[in-house]
């Protein structure tokens, strides 16, 4: 059985943190200049060149692309034939958070007892893990930093069934066009549905690390992924929600089946800063 | 085309303004969030001052990353600003004339705006790397026990901001989402 120290988790952690805030990935970057074509707003063009040269001077300079450094999202797959030694996964992860976010400079917007005191807790921890037992011999870490403007306007529904394939579009809709300007448009939608409660949230939140333009290998679900998408685009919020006719980066489903009488929909959005950065140990 | 503008904002300027123009700031800003804002307005209740005067004044919605050694200022972008709308009417009434955040506000502060003459500007979320090289100086003036959340004294050259709410009851989240707003058959 092959070995790995919690250690190498730690040092991918901190590392992927601090570059997953300072470095856009290549696939928004993209998107932005394909945006610029076809915005028909001058203003939300001047937004998205704002954008474009953010992203250049946020990795020229490693000044972080946005001031809210997140709650640090950590997804661990880890492989079933790997045995972890020198400690706890979790403290591991923690003790990335904790050395990315104090020696990357990054802001600490973690606070404790969220309905009272909220006391930041002065390191960005906990971490907010997700952890996967799976195939294969190796460590898998994903770091998605996730600010709080775009997370605040996420939204979970459990419908009931006769709503259907149209009551969950215009739950999701729904949940674009009363975000507005809040979240930091253009944003990615991230869509879970079916599962339990806490599955549909789960797969809402997996579903935004997909490759921007990439589509969805189901056929259906690509198909519904294209008229949210339109849907969207067509609410006219645009760029910074200054009005325009791109709001949507891209949609991106996941989903599992349901108990007999559910059908939850949960929508994660994520800010046009969609951020993530993942290693293979 | 944008528009150069001096802080601090006058009457004149502020009437002059309309939702949807482009503006560079130009001038002192003061930072102020959730907390310094939840302070500003327990000394106004209890009729205490202020640790500064808000008169002409702009108040930016931001909380920046921690500067690295021989920067002036870390990552600094807009916040969400609706979570100052229990805040914002009581300094308005003291006679601030602007705020740069982003995100739609309240009608309660929308009212304020029109009856202190005031306007509410939105910079780009999410471009704080771009926001933070147009900021020239910083120093913490009030709260600096509140670390990001301090209330800081910005000097800032050609800031870029947009006209949401102007003292006239435009407001550019909604008229320019109007103008792009389509119906899709589905």
């Amino acid at each position: 059985m092959r070995e790995l120290d919690v250690a190498w988790v730690t040092e991918a952690v901190a590392e992927l943190s601090v570059n997953a805030c300072t470095e856009l990935g290549e696939d928004v970057v993209a998107f932005f200049r394909e945006a610029l074509e076809r915005e028909e707003s001058e203003t939300g063009r001047d937004i998205l060149r704002q954008l474009l040269e953010n992203a250049e001077l946020a990795k020229r300079t490693r000044v972080p692309l946005c001031q809210d450094t997140g709650l640090a999202v950590v997804f661990v797959e880890v492989g079933q034939e790997v045995h972890l030694v020198g400690g706890s996964l979790e403290e591991a992860v923690n003790e990335g958070v904790r050395r990315g976010y104090t020696e990357g400079y990054l802001r600490k917007s973690a606070v404790a007892d969220p309905i009272g005191a909220r006391k930041n807790t002065g390191d960005n921890t906990p971490a907010m893990l997700h952890t996967r037992i799976v195939p294969g011999d190796k460590v898998r870490v994903v770091v998605a930093p996730k600010g709080g403007g775009a997370e605040n306007m996420s939204a979970l529904g459990m419908l009931k069934p006769s709503q259907g394939r149209q009551g969950a579009i215009d739950f999701i809709v729904d949940t674009v066009s009363k975000a507005g300007p809040n979240p930091c448009p253009p944003v990615i939608v991230g869509v879970g549905l079916g599962g339990t409660f806490e599955k549909a949230a789960y797969l809402a939140k997996h579903a935004l690390l997909r490759e921007v333009g990439s589509t969805n290998p189901d056929p259906r679900l690509a198909e519904l992924e294209d008229e949210i998408e339109r849907r969207c685009n067509a609410l006219g919020i645009g760029p910074a929600g200054l009005g325009g006719t791109v709001t949507v980066i891209d949609v991106f489903v996941e989903e599992l089946p349901a108990h007999i009488a559910s059908m939850p929909v949960a929508v994660n959005i994520q800010c046009h800063s969609a951020r993530h950065k993942e290693v293979v140990l | 085309m944008e528009r150069r503008v001096s802080t601090p904002l006058t009457d004149d300027v502020v009437e002059s303004l309309r939702s949807g123009d482009r503006l560079l700031l130009n001038g002192l800003l003061y930072t102020a969030r959730d907390a310094a804002h939840k302070r500003l307005v327990e000394l106004i209740d209890k009729g205490e001052p202020l640790p500064l005067d808000l008169r002409g004044q702009v108040i930016y919605f931001v909380g920046p990353t921690p500067p690295k050694p021989g920067e002036v200022i870390g990552s600094a972008g807009p916040t969400t600003s609706g979570r100052m709308d229990a805040y914002s009417p009581k300094l308005l009434d003291l006679g601030l004339k602007g705020m740069i955040g982003k995100g739609s506000r309240s009608e309660a502060v929308k009212e304020a705006l029109r009856r202190n003459k005031a306007v509410y500007l939105g910079a780009t979320g999410g471009a704080g790397a771009l926001l933070a090289q147009r900021i020239v100086s910083s120093r913490v003036v009030a709260y600096e026990d509140l670390g990001p959340e301090a209330i800081r004294e910005l000097e800032v050259v050609d800031f870029p901001v947009v006209v949401i709410n102007d003292m006239y009851g435009g407001d550019l989240y909604v008229e320019g989402r109007k103008k792009y707003e389509r119906k899709v058959g589905c």
